[in-house]
C-alpha cells in the first residue's frame, strides 16, 4: 500500500461497534441493529432495575413477613403479550431488511421503475426509490465475480472479462501473513492479500461463492456480507460499494488450519481504475495490475469516514 | 411442595445398610449414589473442559502466536513452519474439545445425570428411579465415552497433527475423510454415539420415573418444577440424540464405507448434515438450560418464602421451549445459502421463543416480589442466573433476525451470546444448585466466606472475560481463530483478564470444597427434625428428610395433600 486509500474499513483497536457501512445493506443493517440494540439494552435495564428494587426492597430486613400471592392474571397476560408486540415489531423491521440483502435486484426492473418515476413527476418517491436502488449503475449491468473458497485461499473469477483465447480473468489470493517467521511486516497483519480482489465502485457486483475442498465463509463486514462457500453448491449475493477504498474480511468457516491466514481484501476502484486493472489482467500482468490497484484513484479525498 | 400430611420414613437408620466400597460406587444401582458418581465425573470433565478454555484465552490474550507454538517447540520438539502448523491444528483441538467436553461431559452430567438422579426421585417422593441397573449403565457409558473423547484428542487426526480440529459441530467435508482422515475422528463418533446412547437410557429412566412413581397424590400439575424442567429435558434428549445418532454414523460410513451422503461428488450434500446436526443441536441448548431452569425457580421460592409465581404459566413455558426448540435449527445455518423465504420462517419461529423465556424471568422477578429474601450463596448464584440469562437471551433476539445475523454469524458476537446462556447461565444455575442442595447431599455445611469469594469473583470475571466478546463480534472478528488482526487487540486483552479472574473463583471453589469436607460442620436439623437449613421457604420434599437422606429414603410413600401452593 503505498498511500492510505480514500476509504478503508478494517477492526479499529477498542472499537465497541460495527465497522463503518460501506453498502446500503450495511447501512440497513445498522439502522436495524441500532434499533435492536435500544430495546435490548431496556429490557435488560428493566430487569436489572427490578432485581436492584427487590434486593432493597424486599430483603429480609425491609420485609420482615414475606406476601403469599402467586397469581395475579392481569400481569401474567401483560407479559405475554408485549413482549410479544415488540417482537412483531422487530419482526417488522426485520423481515424487508432480510429481503432486500437476499434477494439479488432485477436491475431491468430498477431502471423502468425509476423511469416511470421521473416520468410521472413522482421526485419524492424517485428520491426514496434511489436510496435503496441505483438505476444508473443497473444500467451498466452486473459485473459478475465468482469466489472460490481453497484450502486456504481464495480464487477469484471474472466470467465477463476474457482474453484474446477466451479465458476468464481468474487469479489466487493468498493472505501475505501465516504466521511464520518468514511473514512480511508490512501490510496489515492478518488482513491483507497478495493480489486484492477488485471491483468497480458504483456498479451492481454479482457474485457467486464454491468451495474446492472444505467449507469457508466469504465475508466483509462493511459491506455486511456473509455468504458460505460450499462444496457441491453455488451460492449467491450482491453488493453495491459506492465510495472507493479499501475494504477487509475474513474466512467465516472454520476450514482446517489455516483457517485464520485466507484473508479477503476487496480493492474497490472508479471503474476507469477497474478496466485498466482488467486489461493488465488479461494481458496476464497480475504484478502490475496489483500495483495498479495499490493507489485508488478517488476524486474524492474527503469522504464520509475521514470526517469520522 | 405442600405436604402437611406427609409420612415418612424417620429413625430406620437400622435399616441403612450400605453395600461395601468397590459395589457401592462401582456396581451402584442406588440414584443418589449415581447421582454423586455424575457431579464427581462432571467435577473432573469440567477441570479438563475449563483447562482448554484456559489455554484459548492465553492464546488469544496477546497477538500472534505463542502459547501454543511454545507447547509445540517445547512438548514435541517441532520447530520452524512445521511447529506453526502444529501449533495452529492445535488450537483448533483445543476449541473443539473445549465445546465437547464442556457440553456433553460437563453440563449434561452435572444437571442431568447429577442432580436429576439425587433430587427427581427425591422430590417426587420415589424410592429411586424406576430402572436403577440401567441408571448404572447410563452413567458407566458416559464414562466411557468420556474415556474415548480424550483418547480421540492423542490419536492421529488431521494432517498437522492428533486430534479432530473441526469443531464441535463436525461439519463435514472437514470431519470427513479429505479433512480429517485420522482415526481421531472415528474415535470421537463412537465416544458421541456412546454418550448418546447413556443419555437416551438416562432419558428413559426420567420419563418413565416421573410418569410412574410420583408421590400418591402428586399429579403433574403439583410436581415440583425441578421435575417438570427434567421431563421436558428427558423428552427432548429422547427425540433430539437418535438424530444426531443418524448424522454421526452416516458420517462413519461416508468415511470408513464409501457413502456419499454428505459428498457432493456422489450426489451427497454437506448441508444435510448440518440441518441434522442442528435438529439436534438446538434441542440441545435447552436440555442445558431447562433442568437449570427448575432448580432456579426452587431457590427463589425458597429463599423469598413465597411459593412459586404462576406455576403452571412456568412449567408450560418449559413446556413450549421444548416444543419450539424442535423448529427453529436452521437459524445457526442462515449463511449456507438458504431460500430466503426459508430464512424468514426461521426469523418468526426464533423470536417467537422469546414469549416463553420472558414468561420464566418475570415469574422469577414476581416470586420475589413481596417476599421476605434471605440474600444466601444459593440465591446469590439463582439472582445472577437470571440477569445473565437475560443478557444473554436479548442478544439472541438480535441473532435471531437473519438480516444482522448475516453479519455476525461465525463471530465473537454469537461467542458472546451462547455463553451468556451456557457459561454464565447453565452455569450459574448449576452453581446455584450446588449451593442449594449440598448440605442435603453430603451432610455437611459449605463455607459460606470462601463460597461468596467464589460467586463475587466468577460473576465479575466472567462479564469481563464475555461482555467485550459482544464488542469483538460487533467489529467482525472471527470465531475460532488462533490469531487476529491488531484491531481485535485490546478486547481479547481483556477477555483474558476476564479468564484469569475466573481462575482464582474456580481455585478458591476448590479450596472452598476441600475446607468443607475437611471442617466436616454438622448438617442444620430443624424444629421438626428435617435436614432443613433453608427454613419455611424450602417445601419440597427432599427437606423433609435428613441430610444426608438415608440409603433407601421412603420406605413408606409421602402423600402429598391438596393444600397449599407450589
Amino acid at each position: 500500500m503505498l498511500a492510505a486509500p480514500a476509504f478503508a474499513a478494517e477492526p479499529v483497536d477498542g472499537a465497541i461497534n460495527m465497522q463503518p457501512a460501506a453498502t446500503r445493506i450495511a447501512e440497513r443493517v445498522h439502522e436495524f441493529h441500532n434499533v435492536l440494540l435500544v430495546i435490548i439494552t431496556a429490557i435488560t435495564l428493566l430487569v436489572l432495575a427490578l432485581l436492584i428494587w427487590i434486593v432493597v426492597r424486599y430483603n429480609q430486613k425491609a420485609n420482615k413477613v414475606s406476601r403469599k400471592f402467586s397469581h395475579n392474571t392481569t400481569i401474567e397476560i401483560v407479559w405475554t403479550v408485549v413482549p410479544a408486540l415488540i417482537l412483531v415489531g422487530i419482526a417488522g423491521l426485520s423481515f424487508p431488511n432480510l429481503f432486500y440483502q437476499n434477494v439479488t435486484p432485477n436491475l431491468g426492473q430498477i431502471v423502468a421503475t425509476s423511469k416511470q418515476l421521473l416520468a410521472e413527476g413522482k421526485s419524492a418517491e424517485h428520491q426514496a426509490f434511489t436510496k435503496n436502488y441505483f438505476p444508473d449503475a443497473a444500467e451498466e449491468g452486473f459485473v459478475n465475480v465468482k469466489i472460490q473458497g481453497n484450502q486456504w485461499n481464495w480464487t477469484y473469477t471474472y466470467p465477463d472479462i476474457v482474453d484474446e483465447t477466451g479465458e476468464p480473468v481468474e487469479f489466487v489470493s493468498n493472505g501475505i501473513h501465516k504466521g511464520r517467521a518468514s511473514d512480511p511486516t508490512d501490510g496489515l497483519r492478518l488482513l491483507s492479500t497478495d493480489y486484492p480482489m477488485v471491483v468497480p465502485a458504483n456498479r451492481y457486483i454479482r457474485f457467486y461463492t464454491a468451495a474446492a475442498d472444505v467449507i469457508h465463509s466469504w465475508a466483509v463486514p462493511a459491506f455486511a456480507i456473509k455468504v458460505d462457500a460450499i462444496p457441491g453448491r453455488l451460492n449467491e449475493g450482491w453488493f453495491l460499494v459506492r465510495e472507493p477504498g479499501v475494504y477487509y474480511g475474513q474466512c467465516s468457516e472454520l476450514c482446517g488450519v489455516d483457517h485464520a491466514y485466507m484473508p479477503i481484501e476487496v480493492r474497490v476502484v472508479p471503474q476507469a481504475q477497474f478496466d485498466a486493472w482488467a486489461e493488465l489482467m488479461k494481458a496476464g500482468d497480475f504484478d502490475g495490475a496489483a500495483a495498479s490497484v495499490s493507489q485508488i484513484a478517488s476524486a474524492e479525498t474527503e469522504t464520509k469516514f475521514a470526517s469520522n | 411442595m405442600p405436604m402437611d400430611e406427609v409420612a415418612l420414613d424417620h429413625g430406620h437408620d437400622s435399616h441403612d445398610h450400605k453395600p461395601g466400597f468397590f459395589a457401592r460406587w462401582f456396581f451402584s444401582t442406588n440414584h443418589k449414589d449415581i447421582g454423586t458418581l455424575y457431579l464427581i465425573f462432571s467435577l473432573i470433565a469440567g477441570i479438563v473442559g475449563y483447562s482448554l478454555s484456559g489455554l484459548i484465552r492465553w492464546e488469544l490474550a496477546e497477538p500472534g502466536i505463542g502459547p501454543m507454538l511454545w507447547i509445540q517447540t517445547t512438548f514435541f520438539g517441532l520447530e520452524g513452519d512445521a511447529a506453526v502448523a502444529a501449533a495452529k491444528h492445535f488450537y483448533n483441538v483445543v476449541i473443539t474439545y473445549h465445546g465437547l467436553v464442556m457440553i456433553f461431559f460437563m453440563v449434561m452430567p452435572a444437571l442431568i445425570g447429577g442432580f436429576g438422579n439425587w433430587f427427581v426421585p427425591l422430590m417426587i417422593g420415589a424410592p429411586d428411579m424406576a430402572f436403577p441397573r440401567m441408571n448404572n449403565i447410563s452413567f458407566w457409558l458416559t464414562a466411557a465415552a468420556f474415556v474415548l473423547a480424550i483418547l480421540s484428542m492423542v490419536v492421529p487426526g488431521g494432517s498437522a497433527g492428533n486430534g479432530f480440529g473441526g469443531g464441535w459441530t463436525l461439519y463435514p467435508p472437514l470431519s470427513g475423510s479429505t479433512g480429517h482422515p485420522g482415526p481421531s475422528m472415528d474415535l470421537l463418533i463412537l465416544s458421541l454415539h456412546t454418550a448418546g446412547i447413556a443419555s437416551i437410557l438416562g432419558a428413559i429412566n426420567f420419563i418413565v420415573t416421573i410418569l410412574n412413581m410420583r408421590a400418591p397424590g402428586m399429579t403433574l400439575h403439583k410436581m415440583p418444577l425441578f421435575a417438570w424442567g427434567m421431563l421436558i429435558t428427558a423428552v427432548l434428549l429422547l427425540l433430539a440424540l437418535p438424530v444426531l445418532a443418524g448424522a454421526l454414523t452416516m458420517l462413519l460410513t461416508d468415511r470408513n464405507f464409501g457413502s456419499q451422503f454428505f459428498v457432493p461428488a456422489g450426489g451427497g450434500d454437506p448441508v444435510m448434515f448440518q440441518h441434522l446436526f442442528w435438529f439436534f443441536g438446538h434441542p440441545e441448548v435447552y436440555i442445558m438450560i431447562l433442568p437449570a431452569f427448575g432448580i432456579v425457580s426452587h431457590i427463589v421460592s425458597t429463599f423469598s418464602k413465597k411459593p412459586i409465581f404462576g406455576y403452571l404459566g412456568m412449567a408450560y413455558a418449559m413446556v413450549s421451549i421444548g416444543v419450539i426448540g424442535f423448529v427453529v435449527w436452521a437459524h445457526h445455518m442462515y449463511t449456507v445459502g438458504m431460500n430466503v423465504d426459508l430464512k424468514a420462517y426461521f426469523v418468526a419461529a426464533t423470536m417467537v421463543i422469546a414469549v416463553p423465556t420472558g414468561i420464566k424471568i418475570f415469574s422469577w422477578i414476581a416470586t420475589m416480589w413481596g417476599g421476605s429474601i434471605e440474600f444466601k450463596l444459593p440465591m446469590l448464584w439463582a439472582i445472577g442466573f437470571i440477569f445473565l440469562f437475560t443478557v444473554g437471551g436479548v442478544t439472541g433476539v438480535v441473532l435471531a433476525n437473519a438480516g444482522v445475523d448475516h453479519t455476525l454469524h461465525d463471530t465473537y458476537y454469537v461467542v458472546a451470546h451462547f455463553h451468556y446462556v451456557l457459561s454464565l447461565g447453565a452455569v450459574f444455575g448449576l452453581f446455584a444448585g450446588w449451593y442449594y442442595w449440598f448440605e442435603k447431599m453430603f451432610g455437611i455445611k459449605y463455607n459460606s466466606f470462601l463460597g461468596g469469594l467464589h460467586f463475587w469473583l466468577m460473576f465479575i470475571g466472567s462479564n469481563v472475560l464475555f461482555f467485550p466478546q459482544h464488542f469483538l463480534g460487533l467489529q467482525g472478528m472471527p470465531r475460532r481463530y488462533i490469531d487476529y488482526a491488531d484491531g481485535f487487540a485490546t478486547w481479547h486483552h481483556w477477555s483474558s483478564i476476564g479468564y484469569a479472574i475466573t481462575l482464582v473463583a474456580t481455585l478458591i471453589f476448590f479450596v472452598s470444597l476441600a475446607v468443607a469436607f475437611i471442617q466436616r460442620r454438622k448438617a442444620t436439623v430443624d424444629a421438626h427434625g428435617h435436614g432443613n437449613p433453608w427454613g419455611e421457604g424450602a417445601t419440597t420434599l427432599e427437606w423433609t428428610l435428613p441430610s444426608p437422606p438415608p440409603f433407601h429414603q421412603y420406605n413408606e410413600l409421602p402423600v402429598v395433600t391438596n393444600k397449599g401452593g407450589h
